[in-house]
């Protein structure tokens, strides 16, 4: 065949696929959310901004993704140097370390309730040890400080992997020989790190950010697992137009604002990350 | 003054034995090449005293103090590596300057430095480019001119030419050997390339399996190959070897004709370099096999009582595949070798 022509027909099934499941749906979704029957109109929009749990919802999902996201970096980028520096054992540890991945986020969010219920497994253990006299209910409205951290948890424990695996792949890119010159002309290992490790690593960096930033704002199984309605984010409240108040309009409008926000964080995080023109290894 | 000194030092990675009991002195601004085959443990000795690697056993001083036990900034040493390891994402000015930020020296005297070391090595138009806009010959030059930026008092090279092409390595030589001589740095330079080694060194050390056979000059290393080893490695084509038997006292039986030698008694090898053969009316009865015509002279390869024989005529000397040749040895160029211990026997 003409191998001029010959890329396109190989990427002609999954570009078909791709219009078919993702652009289409989204054009539909689209039309939904800017229509109520009768044309074009930003009323959906004005409805679920206007709406008292729109405001709470969008703090509680950007203050979840923000106190969650950074201390997952920090994690997946100590966790992968030491992944690195291994030499025996590295595969299993890291075999371990991505245990989670397999983990539904539903099933996920079940297992830190079974931990943090009123008869769950920290309740038992303070009332062995003897420091409550009855079970504490800590996932309730009296104690929002907890829900939110056993949600936060519950998502680091979960969602860290994603990113030590794509980190772990970026840092074996490195070539040793960075390092050690780095060394040889004086750098700590701080400084090495620093200097050299991570600015290397910023096209790893950028994928696993975007990939963790996205998701963190798709945040919904777990939140329902750990807070239930305590603890409302975007796509919680996107579910309950679609299912409970059955207003697709209005849930298509939250699917765009979510939308919106990850295509606005994304961009930042390309920009901020991005490695000039000849600066790549 | 930078004089190295290393003594005993042996390296095992596991039950590898990479490196035998290295006893070497490199006097100040010596410039010393470390030549040997691949895996013979010049770049493990190299990376030692760069603090790369952690010998097992040994120490090593530099300019008297002891440094086996210091971490690489410490032993004012700079490097220049076998891929350069220009960071990709510093432009020329950075990378130059990298080390002299990490000691955190004044904007302005990093600037002075940067901008003198980079006049050095020709690359002052390219400062504020990024290594993944530069050739291989350019990386080499900010390579080179990051390692001189540091002032260093030894500079330490592993392979640094290897990854350039023909020409451009014989223009670095030069140049490499003059801006080294001149900044009074003591240099290690390791190579595989032994016309490179001959043409840059002060001092050779030939390696081989982890020892250091012999470390001689140049020529030295050339005319009196301290080892068989030696004799067969240095020089392209390298020294014709033959079995010789003793006859009388200080005379010996080679290949059928009587040679003077050394006056000891059992087995010895004749060696002799391919170009110290003269054509006679009498000698070694040499039969040509392959006749390899290179310009400034004319390599003939022959056999010699059974044995390979390579000799360097002039490339006006015209002869057929299976003619037979006379090659006779210049007497002072002769060298004896014990097959026992592969040492020369004078």
């Amino acid at each position: 065949m003409n191998a001029r022509i010959l890329p396109y027909v190989l990427i002609l099934p999954v570009t078909l696929f791709l219009c078919l499941f993702f652009l289409y749906p989204f054009v539909l979704v689209s039309k939904q959310a800017f229509s109520t029957g009768a044309g074009f109109t930003l009323d959906n929009f004005r409805e679920v901004v206007s709406y008292w749990k729109f405001p709470i919802s969008m703090q509680n999902t950007l203050l979840l993704a923000a106190a969650v996201v950074p201390v997952q970096l920090a994690l997946a980028l100590l966790m992968a140097t030491m992944v690195n520096r291994m030499q025996k054992g590295r595969d299993i540890v890291l075999y371990i370390w991505t245990i989670p991945l397999g983990i539904s986020d539903l099933a996920a969010g079940i297992i830190w309730l079974a931990i943090f219920e009123q008869s769950g497994f920290l309740n038992s253990m303070m009332s062995g040890l003897g420091i409550v006299d009855q079970p504490v209910n800590f996932l309730s409205y009296t104690h929002p400080g907890i829900v939110f951290l056993a949600i936060a948890l519950a998502e680091i424990w979960r969602a860290t992997a994603i990113m030590l695996v794509i980190l772990v792949a970026g840092i074996g890119l490195i070539p040793k020989e960075y390092c050690e010159a780095a060394e040889v002309f004086g750098a700590s290992p701080w400084k090495r790190f620093t200097r050299i490790t991570l600015p290397m690593l910023r096209p790893s960096l950028q994928t696993a950010l975007v990939l963790r930033v996205i998701l963190a704002f798709e945040i919904f199984a777990v939140v329902a697992a750990l807070g239930g309605t305590l603890f409302p984010v975007l796509m919680g409240e996107t579910y309950a137009y679609q299912f409970d108040l059955l207003n697709s309009g209005a849930a298509a409008a939250m699917a765009l604002i979510i939308l919106a926000i990850s295509i606005g964080f994304t961009l930042v995080i390309l920009r901020v990350l991005r490695v000039p023109k000849g600066a790549t290894i | 003054m930078a004089q190295i000194e290393i003594k005993n030092v042996a390296k095992s990675f596991g039950a590898y034995q990479a490196l035998h009991d290295i006893n070497l002195t490199i006097e100040d601004q010596e410039f010393m090449v470390l030549l040997g085959a691949s895996g013979c443990g010049k770049s493990t000795l190299l990376r030692i005293i760069a603090g790369l690697e952690t010998a097992t056993t040994g120490k090593v001083w530099i300019g008297g103090r002891r440094i086996d036990n210091l971490s690489p900034k410490d032993r004012g040493i700079s490097m220049v590596f076998q891929n350069y390891a220009v960071f990709p994402h510093l432009t020329v000015f950075e990378n130059i300057g990298f080390g002299l930020r990490m000691q955190k020296l004044p904007n302005d005297e990093v600037t002075r430095r940067v901008e003198r070391t980079a006049g050095l090595m020709h690359i002052e138009q390219l400062l504020k480019r990024y290594s993944g806009e530069l050739s291989g010959g350019q990386r080499q030059r900010v390579a080179v001119a990051r390692a001189l930026a540091m002032e260093p008092d030894v500079i330490l090279m592993d392979e640094p030419l290897s990854n350039l092409d023909a020409l451009l390595r014989m223009e670095m030589r030069a140049e490499l050997k003059g801006v080294l001589a001149e900044s009074k740095t003591t240099a290690i330079y390791v190579t595989h390339d032994q016309v490179e080694a001959m043409s840059m060194a002060d001092r050779i050390s030939v390696m081989h399996e982890g020892k250091i056979v012999q470390a001689a000059s140049p020529i030295e290393v050339y005319r009196n190959p301290s080892a068989e080893f030696v004799a067969g490695f240095i020089g392209n084509p390298p020294m014709n070897f033959l079995p010789a038997n003793p006859a009388e006292s200080g005379k010996w039986q080679v290949a059928g004709q009587v040679i003077d030698g050394p006056g000891a008694s059992a087995q010895l090898k004749f060696a002799i370099r391919p170009e110290d053969l003269r054509l006679a009316d009498d000698g070694f009865k040499a039969v040509a096999k392959v006749i390899e015509p290179l310009g400034a002279h004319l390599l003939v390869t022959c056999e010699v009582d059974g044995q390979l024989f390579r000799a360097v005529l002039d490339s006006d000397f015209k002869v057929k595949p299976g003619e037979v040749l006379n090659l006779t040895p210049q007497p002072d160029r002769v060298r004896w070798f014990d097959p026992q211990t592969t040492l020369a026997v004078a």
